[in-house]
């Protein structure tokens, strides 16, 4: 037994330092391949072995990047088509939320927007956006719609297979303890869903930052598809590059917030998200 | 053995379900009374109906015959709570929110809730678990905030559907003694609903054997062992295997039966 033990202990923290160096050379090679991704691709360059006129250094377009950042025209860009996406989100998001509920609940409710929602969710949202620009004009209007109804197919889809999925045991213990629609909305039917929820969400994240970029080189005179579509015309392909960057970006690190915004919002799941 | 005067009388309960393109008999002809006060233990081989009596009962289903009768003694509390088989305690809830979600669906003001909470947590020994979510609790600890969350808003009577089913033994005896120590203090009507006999026993003043479906009463036994019980003691009494023989001795017959019968379902 004691050599047992003995044997167990001197192994376990080689076992551990094992287990860390694995992970230090992981978070390691995380970071050196895209760096030496971009580093091949300078040296490319600077050899004359990538066209100028199509694949411009990193290093060009870094300088491009900072001057655009401090003459603080990227900065509006962004803002403007933020905007328009949190604007968007919200308009298609929250009536989502609810209709998705009352289809989840409601067999009936269910029924009768099924056909109407299965029929109008394959259009693509691009194909309406020509639609919508005549119904809102060239304003700030149909840059929302369009959002809005991107965002609205895929929060309401999910979030009617989440409440679906809601064991009905957990509404036998609502309505045997007394609970008003209203509450089972509110304490079962939505945190019940709200996993499922949250993968709507961030399909619907991603689907509205596309969209908005198709709706700003179309219809737009601002915001960083307008952006993108601008340096196309006149040429400026560092720019172009710098709009292409700008929204990796943003796409990165607003899906690192909704992780963080996941975890805050559905702590009962912290066990198997970790 | 009919109660004089009983607390809940159900008489010539039948249910079917459609399904397909039959008809499921559920129930058929059950009658029940259970006097103020009674625990009282419903003993059946599985698919008897016995979950589905219950549900009536609790009103969470409407029976397609038969009537029910509940005396109400105090409007101003619930007139039911469910514990149900295991999985019902809600996942996104702390052990604290689970507990108070009865009271706090009658409007219970926040501060009377409060202490009523930490009381029946207490009593279910799960204080310094009062913060944490289900999914870091064992089995039985699930189980015991279903207990207090139906305990806590005081129900006139009590519904318990196979509550300890899925623990392993020594889990489930020390929750039954926990049940009936809470029990004992308030001495609730309970109808409680068990495959296992030794626990009707255990914790009923009378057991009742419902038959292989379609469910209807097939026996009852009376339980005349004093209380407060422990349920080590009571287990090795002479007068506990006999009680023993004298549930099996009806319900054995209709386990087989409801063999026969999943079988041909099959």
């Amino acid at each position: 037994m004691r050599v047992g033990t003995r044997v167990a202990t001197a192994q376990a923290p080689s076992a551990r330092r094992r287990l860390l160096a694995g992970v230090a050379a992981e978070r390691a090679l995380s970071i050196v391949s895209p760096l030496g991704l971009l580093l091949l691709w300078e040296l490319l360059g600077r050899v004359g072995a990538l066209d100028q006129r199509f694949f411009p250094a990193p290093s060009a377009i870094a300088s491009t990047f900072a001057q655009l950042l401090l003459a603080g025209t990227l900065h509006a860009e962004v803002v403007t088509s933020l905007g328009r996406v949190a604007a968007g989100f919200a308009f298609g998001a929250l009536p989502a939320l609810v209709l998705g509920i009352s289809m989840g609940l409601s067999r009936m409710v269910r029924a009768a927007l099924k056909p109407m929602v299965g029929a109008l969710y394959p259009i693509p949202k691009t194909a309406i956006f020509p639609l919508l620009l005549i119904i809102f004009g060239l304003g700030e209007g149909s840059k929302y719609a369009v959002v809005a109804i991107g965002v609205f197919f895929l929060v309401l889809l999910n979030t009617m297979a989440g409440v679906m999925a809601i064991e009905s045991v957990y509404l036998d213990v609502g309505r045997n303890f007394g609970a008003r629609p209203l509450e089972v909305f509110r304490t079962i039917a939505l945190p019940g869903a709200a996993p499922f929820i949250f993968t709507g969400v961030r399909l619907a994240w991603g689907n509205a930052l596309l969209l908005i970029v198709v709706a700003e080189m179309i219809g737009a005179r601002s915001g960083l598809g307008y952006f993108i579509w601008s340096s196309y015309q006149t040429f400026a392909i560092e720019e172009l590059y710098v709009g292409l960057v700008t929204i990796s970006f943003i796409g990165y690190f607003s899906f690192l917030a909704l992780d963080e915004l996941q975890r805050w919002l559905i702590p009962w799941k912290g066990a198997q998200a970790a | 053995m009919t109660p004089a005067r009983p607390r809940i009388a159900a008489r010539h309960l039948g249910m079917q379900f459609e399904l397909g393109r039959g008809v499921v008999v559920a129930l058929e002809d059950v009658s029940l009374a259970v006097a103020d006060g009674e625990f009282c233990c419903i003993v059946g081989p599985s698919g008897c109906g016995k979950t589905t009596l219950l549900r009536i009962l609790a009103g969470l289903q409407r029976q397609t015959a038969g009537e029910i009768e509940i005396e109400v003694t105090d409007p101003a509390r619930p007139l039911n709570a469910m514990v149900f088989q295991e999985h019902s305690v809600f996942p996104w809830m702390t052990v604290e929110e689970n507990v108070a979600y009865g009271l706090r669906m009658r409007g219970v003001h926040p501060n009377v809730r409060h202490d009523i909470v930490r009381h029946y947590v207490d009593k279910v020994g799960l204080r310094r678990f009062a913060r944490a979510y289900p999914h870091q609790l064992s089995g039985g600890m699930k189980q015991r905030v279903s207990v207090a969350r139906a305990f806590a808003t005081d129900p006139q009577i009590l519904l318990m559907d196979e509550p300890f089913a899925n623990l392993d033994e020594q889990t489930r005896v020390i929750l039954q003694e926990e049940l009936l120590r809470i029990w004992e203090e308030s001495r609730k009507t309970v109808v409680y609903i068990t495959h296992s006999i030794d626990e009707a026993l255990v914790l009923g003043d009378r057991v009742l054997v419902m038959s292989a479906r379609p469910g209807h009463m097939k026996a009852e036994i009376a339980v005349d062992l004093p209380r407060p019980r422990s349920v080590y003691e009571l287990k090795s009494t002479p007068e506990f295997g006999a009680l023993v023989r004298r549930v099996w001795e009806p319900l054995r017959q209709e386990v087989l039966s409801s063999y026969v019968a999943e079988a041909l379902a099959s």
